[in-house]
């Protein structure tokens, strides 16, 4: 089978629509008959990676790929890169500003969460020129 | 037992989200870090905060939670309310603490 290949663009400004990219993929992969537990480990690590895009990197482009054994997440930002990528996936290290944490976001839980919830998880970034989080999630259909 | 029947029995009142309200609940988690939740809480929680944000409502929508309790009478955003009711994810709200919320709900579990 041939995969299934979903664009999505998010806008940098923007937390009410973040959300709306991962809602979409979830409800496509609940109408292919995806087990429940790789929809949920997706949609939150992609959420997860939204909204990291909408806080630190200005928006981004999403890809995804729907094979029928695995769920390939591509989110690319042109936003400042990471300094120290070590640091950034402890938990508990955050770089957000206060008013970010007025929403609820900033416990520098993200990219920790994105781990948890995917099989494999690659990130390339470089200062100045942007992020790239690649994420695999393994799936029965 | 539903969260409908939930919400009777405590007298909780319901904001939004009324055809997400005949779904069982199966635990509780308690906060309002929105990513602490996304890595903590288990599908089937009833969400007890006092976040009632957009956010909050598609933390709980993608998470599979049975439903969100603002506590302490928090206050529900206009269009988290709008998104929640588009969701079917139910949003109550009660003047107790998260903690006496947990209480009574850890003796029904
Ligand atoms: N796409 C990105 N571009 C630039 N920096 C990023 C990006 N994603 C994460 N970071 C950096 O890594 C840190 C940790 O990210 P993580 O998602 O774990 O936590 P957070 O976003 O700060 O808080 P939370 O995810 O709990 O709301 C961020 O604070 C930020 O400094
Ligand atoms: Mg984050």
């Amino acid at each position: 089978m041939n995969a299934i290949h979903l664009f999505y663009e998010v806008s940098g400004d923007d937390f009410a629509r973040a959300g709306e990219a991962s809602g979409d993929v979830k409800q496509k992969l609940k109408s292919l008959g995806y087990d429940k537990t790789a929809i949920r480990n997706a949609a939150i690590a992609m959420y997860e990676g939204e909204i990291n895009m909408v806080i630190h990197a200005g928006g981004g482009v999403i890809d995804v790929d729907i094979y029928p054994e695995k769920i390939e997440i591509k989110m690319e930002d042109k936003g400042p890169g990471i300094p120290d990528l070590d640091m950034a996936m402890q938990e508990g290290f955050s770089t957000a500003p206060p008013q970010i944490h007025d929403l609820g976001f900033g416990a520098g839980m993200g990219l920790p969460n994105i781990k948890k919830y995917t099989d494999k998880m690659h990130i390339d970034t470089e200062l100045g020129v942007g992020t790239t989080v690649y994420m695999t999630v393994n799936a029965n259909k | 037992m539903t969260v409908a029947q939930l919400a009777e029995q405590f007298n909780l009142k319901l904001l939004a989200g009324e055809q997400g309200t005949n779904c069982e609940f199966t635990g509780c988690y308690v906060g309002d870090l929105l990513s602490w939740v996304m890595g903590r809480a288990k599908s089937g929680d009833i969400w007890l905060t006092v976040m009632g944000n957009i956010n909050a409502i598609a933390v709980a929508s993608l998470a599979d939670i049975a439903c969100i309790v603002l506590t302490e009478n928090a206050a529900l955003d206009d269009d988290a309310k709008a998104k929640a009711d588009t969701l079917g994810i139910p949003i109550y709200i009660t003047e107790e603490s998260s903690f006496h919320t947990a209480m009574k709900i850890g003796q029904l579990l």
